[in-house]
């Protein structure tokens, strides 16, 4: 838009530069209350809501009690122990093949974005009824091509199913984590690269001395930031197993709804707030490092 | 000779790869294009394609699928309703802290990155707690809501990091030639911001399109909930009709992705200048 329409339909220039601060100060508030609105009906009231039905000391006791919330707090650090640095290695190493540049490769590109693009819930619900153990397609074909009467119970075994739950969680969010990788390495100056090979480096040389230092941070950040994400992931497991079976396989994001799936409200808002001490501290870093690059 | 080795070095990495990304997604195809006994059978390819699932889905003609058409409409709504009321509010939002800086601003933007942080997951009781306290339970006003609070915070973050690239110098001149600050909203902020807002709209649109849990806890009957929750209505049942759910969670999952693939390099783009870079 040029400054002609601009200027046209404004009044006379002002003097007063007090008369402009105060409709700012004015205007501001006004466009931040909607914001601050929502906030606090949805999140401010919720947290206190629910901060005051933790009150009761009998549902912690309750809840230490259950043998299968210690079994969800195991789970829930081998979840996210496994899953995050598999899929990190994974995206690391699959970003060094997306960046080589062949128009084949954009296209495979193209199609590896796919679980990220399309909605969890058929594509869980699509791996369920493949590894279903009796007529799953993955088990038929086992039995097809080498006569495997029973096949894995990829569901029904408990640590199978666990397995399971993990491979759908790396399957839904390893296309993002790499294309966050791609564009970082993307951003390295590929002279570093020339200067390098003519100084005869080899590939390792130059991923450990060129590479890595640039992708480093974007890691870590990103790490850090799949660590909470992957704490969240309430689908990958409750809609493949249910945290089955037995609920040996819940995790802390699905704990909570298992308790209120069985009435057992207080047990849910309890498992929530034992969890505060392992989400807050991660999530208080994260806003550092994030306002930080803001101010950038 | 070199280059072809290198080249098959490159496909065998393609080849699992593709195979293991592809696999759920074929399978989930396959299904929607077979017929009661090749589902069963567990094959590869069915023995006689068949577009029946979809034309059962669409004459809604089974127990789980009564409310398709509904549900995709709620779907929807919802989606369109969150991604608008996102924009409004976060639009604001982010004007007043990034142009106007606007006192406590910088607070707010904290608390609201910080409610980005927190996983949903463990929102979503207290939330439902709230929400039956408004007497909000059972309407689909309850999840827009919710919606709405989850995805604004990241709107807000990106729409302000936006903000901050654009030069203080419009505002100045602006202001010299005496705009008030709704004026400098209107006639400066806006048309710059346009790009910025159509990714946030989309990002919005999308996050409510694909929501499950808040949808299957916030709303019950089946006429409300959204697709999502329709889906997954399948799952009560042992010997569901597995290639119904198929066919019709292909046809829910199309939209989104098509979209997806429309702004792709929009919706990296604003999270690596975002969330990811410091």
């Amino acid at each position: 838009m040029s400054t002609a329409t601009m200027t046209a339909p404004l009044a006379a220039p002002r003097d007063d530069a007090s008369g402009f601060t105060r409709d700012r100060a004015m205007w501001g508030a006004i466009m931040l209350a909607p914001y601050v609105l929502v906030f606090a009906v949805m999140v401010v009231y919720p947290v206190a809501y629910g901060l005051w039905l933790g009150l009761n000391w009998n549902s912690y006791r309750a809840l230490f009690a259950d043998p299968i919330f210690f079994r969800t707090v195991v789970n829930t650090i081998i979840f996210l122990f496994v899953a995050v640095n598999l899929k990190f290695l994974i995206a690391l190493g699959l970003s060094g093949f997306f960046v080589q540049q062949r128009p084949w490769i954009r296209i495979v590109l193209v199609l590896f974005i796919l679980p990220w693009a399309v909605p969890s819930i058929p594509t869980i619900l699509s791996f369920r009824v493949m590894l279903n153990p009796e007529n799953g397609m993955l088990n038929q074909q086992l039995f097809q091509w080498f006569g495997i009467m029973e096949g894995p119970g990829w569901l029904t075994d408990p640590k199978l199913a666990f397995i399971s739950s993990i491979f759908v969680h790396i399957w839904k969010s390893l296309p993002f984590w790499t294309l966050i990788l791609i564009t970082g390495r993307l951003a390295i100056a590929a002279d570093l690269y020339e200067a390098a090979s003519v100084d005869g480096a080899n590939r390792w040389q130059q991923f450990r001395f060129i590479t890595w230092p640039s992708l480093a941070t974007l890691y870590v950040t990103s790490t850090m930031l799949s660590m909470i994400w992957t704490l969240g992931d309430f689908n990958s497991v409750y809609l493949l197993t249910g945290g089955g079976p037995g609920d040996l396989n819940h995790v802390l994001a699905t704990l909570g709804i298992r308790y209120m799936r069985n009435n057992n409200l207080d047990l849910g808002i309890a498992s929530i707030i034992v969890a505060m001490p392992l989400i807050l501290p991660m999530v208080f870093v994260m806003v550092k490092r994030l306002s930080k690059g803001a101010d950038a | 000779m070199r280059k072809l080795l290198d080249e098959g070095k490159l496909l065998l990495v393609a080849v699992p790869v593709l195979l293991w990304t592809l696999l759920p997604i074929y399978h989930l195809f396959v299904l929607s294009i077979s017929n009661q006994e090749s589902m069963l059978a567990g094959k590869l390819w069915p023995d006689k394609p068949t577009l029946q699932n979809f034309q059962i889905v669409f004459a809604q003609q089974h127990y789980y699928l009564h409310n398709f058409w509904r549900q995709m409409f709620n779907s929807f709504f919802i989606a369109v309703a969150t991604g608008l009321i996102t924009l409004f509010v976060a639009t604001f939002a982010a004007f007043a802290i990034a142009r106007l800086k606007v006192k406590g601003g910088r607070t707010i933007m904290n608390l609201a990155l910080a409610t980005y942080l927190i996983p949903a997951a463990f929102l979503a009781i207290p939330m439902y707690k709230a929400m039956g306290s408004y007497g909000l339970l059972n309407t689909q006003a309850s999840l827009i809501l919710a919606m709405v609070a989850l995805a604004s915070p990241y709107a807000i973050w990106v729409l302000k990091q936006a903000s901050d690239k654009l030069p203080k110098e419009l505002d100045e001149a602006a202001v010299m030639d005496g705009a008030t600050s709704i004026q400098l909203f209107r006639l400066v902020y806006l048309p710059l911001m346009k790009p910025s807002m159509v990714v946030i709209g989309i990002y919005a649109l999308l996050l409510a399109w694909n929501e499950y849990l808040y949808a299957f806890l916030l709303l019950s009957s089946e006429k409300a909930v959204p697709l999502a929750v329709g889906l997954g209505l399948f799952l009560s049942a042992d010997d569901a009709p597995w290639n119904l759910l198929m066919a019709a969670g292909l046809l829910y999952a199309i939209p989104p992705a098509a979209i997806y693939y429309l702004f792709r390099k929009n919706m990296v783009g604003g999270l690596t200048s975002g969330a990811v870079k410091s």
